[in-house]
């Protein structure tokens, strides 16, 4: 009966039974015949947000701001809020968020309930390390306030806990201070992946943000090639131009994907070749965070049928041959991803019992949906990750097996106590039954 | 260009209102804001400041607005906040259930006194107000049901129609003192008082497209505005039709 609600890479196309507006976080959570999972901006993708035959807590009107301290940094609103809204407001104070993922456009309940990282996690943990407090409204009508160490076994639950712990009214976290809007951002170019280890730990040491894009189609002694960017907010201020985003939006949705092979070789010759592109330079936060932000549907590229994600974490000692592995296969194969992107993550354990993020070098890839062909391809890099011991990104996924699931995440049948019993999800259902 | 520097909101709590208030706020606006549910109407209130980055006003003011005894006081509390008021914005109501409205006169009643008894009150004491300040913006948001009786929603429909016709009215008798009199007529809006319908039509909208175009409206001193633009061409569809016709469709 009601609008068919997507993740962000249009795949698989799950209808809930039925949609419901949450505007106002004192109400009770309603009377739902089937199982809830909230759901926030869609900027997930796969499964994780879907609930198919269930009932899903639209949160987008949950949209209210509770309480900001600009002398401390300290920032409490409703989950629904984005954190494009939250940047808006907290950057003219000269504060910046902890943490962030590569779109400005996930509410900061989605950033908490997958326990999201950005490209400073080697510095600052994930997007959990840096909440204080959030309420957590459970479907018998508890409210629980909490924080590291009050209710604290749903603290840890709830963060990264994928919404099954029942509905997150508000949140409050820590702010980053900054001195200016702007990013200082270096790159470098590496010709394979030998010379992208040292670069990387070289720059670690100094950046607080650093991430490499991999041209994976790239084959034989050129493969592993990439470009290392790394970047810190500018200490001056008032020193720059007023930043003026430009946006365009993709108007149809192509009846084929037009990220393909060809398409994919050309931008990634010309991306890793450009010889415009300087060393170092200035950049307003949003394009250097936010790339993608800029082209407010750029999902629709990749046609009716949607693109699959990709996104694994691989433990230092198996790291450096299983990314070569991976990059092997998929150079072999031929299904180009546009974006990839290696980076390591830092030492600092997540809170969550499920978060992803944890010791060692993730990478992450896209796919557009050829099926069959699609799936087979990423079965088979699921066999290196999991020889290596790693694991993938419940966010980012659409079709890991149970099996991997349950290997990449052993806390997950003590996390089931945790589970609201009137709470699920399509992507839960399809790892643990 | 009309000032909007001093505004009051009737029904503040409602999900065009907050939207409004939002983007009123971002044009430099100060807000006394009108809601009867206290609980809520702090949470927006709260929210509405923080989102205000510089040194407007933004107040709270709790009462229930079918107590038309009381309007003028709340006026009254809201020139003394504000000191004085360039704008009201009159954005309340409540979808009454169509069947039971049917076997249920008292039911009838209740939904003609919140929908338009109540808001005729209210333009009363602001066209008084306005016409002697002889400058001054009401904007009411009425509806496309307004605009030709239908037997799924003919109750909310008809008080609505007063609605726009008393502002006809008004605008008429107001328009040679400077005040701007702005009917808005929004179509089908996604919001929590139209829980439960099917969605899924192109015809819905949502409340941040709508509140956009209302607080242009009552900028530019606009008449009469259907949002989105396309429910005009709609509506004038339907008006055309003749009755003869009409009553045998199930619109």
């Amino acid at each position: 009966m009601s609008k068919q609600l997507l993740s962000w890479n249009r795949y698989p196309r799950l209808c809930a039974a039925q949609i419901h507006a949450i505007s106002n976080r004192l109400a009770h959570l309603p009377n739902a015949e089937s199982s809830m999972l909230a759901y926030g901006n869609g900027r997930s993708y796969g499964d994780v947000c879907l609930n198919q035959d269930g009932c899903l807590l639209m949160t987008r009107y949950l949209d209210r701001f509770i309480n900001f301290d600009s002398d401390s940094g300290i920032l409490r609103c409703e989950s629904g809020v984005t954190l494009e809204k939250i940047l808006s407001i907290i950057v003219p104070k000269g504060w910046f968020l902890p943490s962030t993922p590569g779109t400005r456009y996930v509410t900061i309940g989605g950033a908490l309930a997958n326990d999201v990282h950005g490209k400073n996690h080697h510095s600052v943990g994930t997007f959990g390390h840096h909440i204080r407090s959030f309420e957590l409204l459970r479907s018998d009508g508890q409210r629980l306030e909490c924080t590291p160490s009050k209710n604290s076994e749903y603290f840890h639950a709830t963060i990264g806990g994928l919404g099954l712990t029942g509905l997150v009214t508000w949140v409050e976290i820590q702010l980053a201070p900054i001195r200016s809007p702007w990013m200082h951002v270096e790159s470098k170019s590496f010709p394979n992946l030998k010379e992208f280890w040292s670069i990387n730990q070289q720059y670690e040491a100094e950046w607080p943000y650093t991430v490499a894009w991999v041209d994976c189609l790239a084959q034989n002694k050129q493969r592993g090639r990439g470009i290392f960017f790394s970047a810190r907010h500018a200490s001056m201020e008032d020193a720059f131009p007023c930043f003026k985003e430009n946006s365009w939006r993709i108007p149809v949705t192509p009846p084929i994907s037009l990220v393909n092979n060809l398409s994919v070789r050309v931008f990634n010759e010309i991306y890793y070749r450009n010889p415009n592109r300087p060393n170092s330079k200035l950049t307003h936060y949003i394009p250097y965070f936010y790339p993608l932000d800029k082209i407010k549907n750029w999902n629709r590229i990749y046609g009716r049928k949607g693109f699959l994600q990709y996104q694994c974490v691989l433990p230092h000692e198996s790291a450096e041959a299983a990314i070569d592995s991976l990059l092997e296969i998929i150079s072999k194969n031929g299904q180009g991803s546009f974006l990839a992107v290696l980076k390591t993550f830092g030492n600092r354990a997540s809170l969550g019992m499920l978060s992803f993020a944890r010791p060692g070098v993730t990478l992450a890839l896209d796919f557009p949906n050829h099926g069959e062909r699609t799936l087979r391809l990423l079965d088979s890099l699921d066999f290196v990750v999991k020889e290596a011991g790693g694991a993938l990104y419940p966010a980012k996924d659409s079709r890991m097996s149970g099996e991997m699931f349950q290997c990449g995440f052993p806390e997950w049948e003590s996390f089931m106590k945790f589970i609201d019993p009137k709470f699920s999800s399509s992507f839960w259902r399809r790892v643990t039954q | 260009m009309n000032e909007l520097k001093k505004v009051v909101i009737f029904g503040a709590t409602s999900a065009i209102a907050e939207h409004a208030a939002r983007d009123l706020i971002d044009r430099g606006a100060s807000l006394f804001c009108v809601g009867r549910d206290q609980g809520k109407l702090e949470v927006i209130v709260t929210d509405l400041k923080i989102r205000n980055s510089t040194s407007q006003r933004i107040e709270g003011y709790v009462a229930d607005l079918m107590d038309t005894e009381g309007h003028s006081q709340i006026l009254k509390v809201a020139e003394e906040t504000l000191g004085g008021i360039d704008a009201a914005l009159v954005c309340y109501g409540t979808l009454p259930d169509q069947k039971r409205c049917e076997s249920s006169f008292s039911m009838a009643r209740d939904a003609i006194d919140v929908n338009a008894i109540s808001v005729i009150s209210l333009l009363t004491e602001l066209a008084n107000k306005f016409e002697s300040q002889k400058r001054g913006v009401i904007a009411v948001v009425s509806s496309v049901a307004g605009d030709r009786g239908r037997q799924s929603n003919y109750v909310y429909g008809a008080a609505k129609g007063m609605v726009s016709i008393f502002m006809q009215g008004l605008r008429n008798r107001l328009a040679k003192h400077g005040v701007s009199v702005v009917t808005i007529k929004p179509g089908f809006v996604d919001t929590p008082m139209t829980e439960g319908f099917d969605k899924s039509s192109i015809l819905w909208t949502k409340p941040e497209k709508i509140s956009k175009g209302l607080v242009n409206a009552m900028e530019s001193g606009k008449s009469c505005v259907y949002l989105p633009g396309f429910w005009r061409w709609i509506m004038l569809l339907i008006r055309c039709i003749p009755e003869g016709l009409f009553k045998r469709l199930s619109l």
